[in-house]
């Protein structure tokens, strides 16, 4: 398998050019962008990041077979974890939703009084669903996290707090894009109709890596560190 | 005597395409010629050759996947793509597959689970149009039912009300429910 994925040797505008979604990670790591010659390794040492956990979520967001092994994990550094993972619940909440409301609210506005408040009830439906989602896992999957962390002993939070949730949020998105694009009339404003079904499969695309990264690596991590409380 | 079930294989080991092809019966499955990758010109060859089940390594999807995919789909709607999976498949992809076979399966459950896996298809060719069982399942989903009160206020077991579903997802490429109830406003079956 070696050869096949990120290291820490590679240059990071290569890095991104081989994945340019990753620009989107940057700012969650806190790493502007004006990376010049520089390795990962030489980056991820300059800001402070530990750069086996920087390329473990590169590669869970690039590679679709990349599986960390548990001896990876092991030895890798997770205290940016949940800071990252909140840096992304921010992104999707602060940014990424807004956006997508400004285009929805605009089509909604040209479509008619029946589709506009269909199209609009739904959406604040689905961002509800987002903010409730983000809430539980900040509220209780990672306080629960960093006590493990701590080597401290906390009641685990009830399962469906974790990853599998995900795939609803990523597939009501994708519903929204099918009415969209194939039951809403767009006479006049199909551009503007376009703006909008790319910026949700957008969204819809890195909220797939965020639960992806969950799935491959939040649980395991919190699977591995119970082990060796019990152990 | 029925016709016999085309199985077409794109997998890559040799092993694994001969252990498949000794679990199934001749009398009852025929095995067409098997690709080792999925070829450039793969939906016309099976618009030419008509398998009734494909049976796809998924690894062997180039990028985006979820997109060559729907390609293949295409190619014979009414053909069942099935996933055969030995190792990490990230699960919406596999999601968009008939149904999942695993490496790991006995081998006197295989033949059972094509044969179920391609049924459906053999008897519903009709396309895309809901039918008028699947139309009252989507509004009573729309309302808000779940699986359970909607076998009972039809009279059907769940298991047929989950085929529904599938059908009515496979048919207008909506998931959830939310997606499901809009869907059955926008087409005037339910008020808004």
């Amino acid at each position: 398998m070696i050869g096949r994925f990120f290291t820490s040797r590679m240059k990071m505008a290569d890095v991104v050019a081989t994945n340019h979604t990753l620009i989107l990670a940057m700012p969650r790591f806190g790493i502007p962008l004006g990376f010049g010659e520089r390795s990962v390794q030489e980056i991820c040492a300059q800001y402070g990041l530990p750069v086996d956990f920087v390329l473990l979520i590169f590669n869970v967001y690039t590679f679709d077979d990349y599986l960390p092994d548990e001896d990876g994990l092991m030895r890798t550094d997770f205290s940016p974890l949940v800071p990252y993972l909140e840096a992304s619940h921010r992104y999707y909440l602060n940014e990424r939703l807004p956006h997508i409301e400004r285009h929805l609210l605009h089509v909604a506005g040209s479509a008619g009084e029946r589709y506009g408040s269909i199209l609009k009830h739904f959406f604040e439906d689905y961002r509800k669903e987002v903010v409730e989602h983000f809430d539980s896992e900040e509220r209780d999957v990672f306080p629960y996290l960093e006590s493990l962390m701590n080597g401290g002993r906390a009641e685990r939070p009830v399962s469906e707090h974790f990853a599998d949730n995900h795939t609803d949020l990523v597939d009501k998105l994708g519903d929204l894009t099918q009415i969209l694009y194939k039951y809403i009339p767009c006479e006049g404003f199909a551009e503007e109709l376009n703006e909008l079904v790319f910026a949700i499969m957008q969204l819809s695309a890195d909220l797939e890596k965020h639960a992806l990264i969950e799935e491959k690596i939040l649980l395991p991590y919190i699977q591995q560190l119970e082990r060796r409380q019990e152990g | 005597m029925k016709p016999k079930i085309q199985v077409l294989v794109c997998e890559p080991s040799d092993i694994v395409r001969e252990g498949l092809r000794s679990l199934l019966d001749e009398d009852e499955f025929v095995l067409q010629a098997p690709m080792r990758e999925v070829p450039a010109d793969m939906a016309q060859r099976i618009s030419r050759q008509q398998p009734d089940i494909l049976i796809l390594n998924p690894t062997l999807l180039n990028t985006p996947p979820r997109m060559q995919l729907v390609s293949i789909q295409q190619a014979r709607m009414s053909m069942a793509v099935v996933a055969l999976v030995y190792e990490y498949v990230e699960p919406s992809l596999l999601s968009q597959f008939k149904t999942v076979l695993d490496i790991r399966e006995k081998g006197n459950r295989v033949a059972q689970l094509l044969r179920e896996c391609c049924q459906p298809e053999m008897e519903d060719e009709e396309g895309y149009e809901l039918s008028e069982r699947e139309t009252e399942v989507l509004v009573l989903l729309a309302k808000g039912c779940s699986s359970k009160e909607i076998a009972d206020k039809l009279n059907i077991s769940i298991h047929t009300v989950n085929t529904h579903r599938k059908n009515i997802t496979r048919k207008t490429g909506i998931k959830s429910v939310a997606g499901l109830a809009v869907y059955a406003m926008l087409h005037n079956l339910v008020v808004g």
